[in-house]
C-alpha cells in the first residue's frame, strides 16, 4: 500500500492521505514506551511524532553514554585477548 | 552453503528448512511487495550476533597500530556493525555506511586541497527572504528526519517506516552494549578477586 504511494514524490506531504499517516503514527506509537505506557488511544500525532524524536535523542545519549564506558572498560583491561576470550566463550 | 548441499542430498530436511523459513517469514511483519523481509532486531539471536561482531571491531581498536579505543571511536564502532547488521535493507544503515566513506574521502579532498570550503556552510545557512512558518507537525516531521540518518528527504510514510526500524535497532544496541558492559566490569572484579584468592593460596 505504502509502495504505491511512494513512488509519488510530486510535493511531498501533502499527496498522501491522512488515513495513511494516521496508521503509520498508531504503528509508531506502539514502540514509544512512553506512549505506549499510557494506554490512550487518544495521542495527537503531534505528540506521537514530539516523542518519538525525544526518545531516538535519548536512544542517542544512552549509546554514548554506554560508548564512554566501554572505552574506559577496555582501556583499564590488562590482557584483551584473555578478555575477548571470556567474552566470547560467554556469548556463543 | 551446508544448506544448500544438504538439500540436494536430501529431500526431506529441504522442506523443513523450507517450512522453518515460512514459519520465520509469517512471525515478523509482512514484507512491502518490492523489498525484502524488515530485519528482526528484536531477538536474542540478532543480540548476539551483533554482541559479537561488536566485539570483534572493538578488539582492533586495542592494536598499538591504531590510535586509542575513545568513547567516539567505540560509537562509530558500534553505529557501523550496528548498519552493517541491516544488511543493506534500510536507508538509515545505508546512511551510515555510506556516510563514512564520503566523510573520508572529504578529509583526504580537503588535506590535499589545502582550500576552506564555504559551500559547506552556504548551503546550511537557510535564505532569510523566504520565510515560510511551517505548521507545527510539519517542523517536528522535518526534526525527526534529521536525527534518523539518511532520511531527510524522504516522504512521510517512508520516514516513519525507517523511523521504526531505526528505533528497534536502536534498542537492541543498547540491550547489547550494556551486555558487554556489564560482562567486561564483571570480568573485572572477577579478575581481581581471583588474583587476591591466589595470593591468599600462595601465602599460605
Amino acid at each position: 500500500m505504502s509502495s504505491r504511494r511512494s513512488r509519488s514524490r510530486q510535493s511531498g506531504v501533502s499527496r498522501i492521505s491522512d488515513d495513511q499517516i494516521a496508521d503509520l503514527v498508531s504503528k509508531l506509537q506502539q514502540l514509544i514506551p512512553e506512549i505506549r505506557n499510557r494506554r490512550s488511544d487518544k495521542v495527537s500525532a503531534s505528540k506521537v511524532l514530539q516523542e518519538t524524536c525525544n526518545y531516538i535523542r535519548n536512544l542517542h545519549r544512552e549509546v554514548d553514554d554506554l560508548s564512554d564506558r566501554l572505552s574506559e572498560l577496555l582501556e583499564s583491561t590488562d590482557s584483551d585477548s584473555a578478555q575477548a576470550a571470556i567474552i566470547r566463550s560467554l556469548l556463543m | 552453503m551446508v544448506l544448500s548441499s544438504s538439500s540436494l542430498s536430501n529431500p526431506d530436511a529441504n522442506s523443513n528448512i523450507s517450512r522453518k523459513r515460512r514459519k520465520i517469514e509469517s512471525h515478523s511483519p509482512a514484507p512491502l511487495p518490492t523489498e525484502p523481509a524488515r530485519p528482526t532486531w528484536r531477538t536474542e539471536t540478532e543480540q548476539q550476533i551483533y554482541s559479537s561482531k561488536l566485539v570483534d571491531a572493538l578488539r582492533l581498536l586495542r592494536r598499538p597500530e591504531s590510535p586509542d579505543a575513545t568513547g567516539r571511536a567505540v560509537r562509530e564502532a558500534a553505529d557501523r556493525v550496528l548498519a552493517v547488521s541491516a544488511r543493506g535493507r534500510t536507508r538509515w544503515s545505508r546512511a551510515i555506511l555510506s556516510g563514512r566513506l564520503r566523510l573520508r574521502l572529504a578529509h583526504i579532498n580537503k588535506k590535499h586541497k589545502k582550500a576552506a570550503k564555504p559551500a559547506a556552510s552556504d548551503s546550511r545557512v537557510k535564505k532569510p527572504a523566504v520565510q515560510k512558518k511551517q505548521p507545527l507537525l510539519q517542523r517536528k516531521v522535518k526534526v525527526l528526519s534529521r536525527l534518523v540518518p539518511g532520511c531527510r528527504k524522504l516522504p512521510l510514510p517512508n520516514l516513519l517506516e525507517e523511523t521504526t526500524d531505526y528505533i528497534a535497532a536502536l534498542e537492541m544496541q543498547v540491550k547489547a552494549m550494556t551486555f558487554l558492559t556489564g560482562l567486561l566490569n564483571g570480568g573485572a572484579s572477577a579478575g581481581s578477586s581471583l588474583a587476591d584468592q591466589s595470593q591468599y593460596i600462595s601465602s599460605a
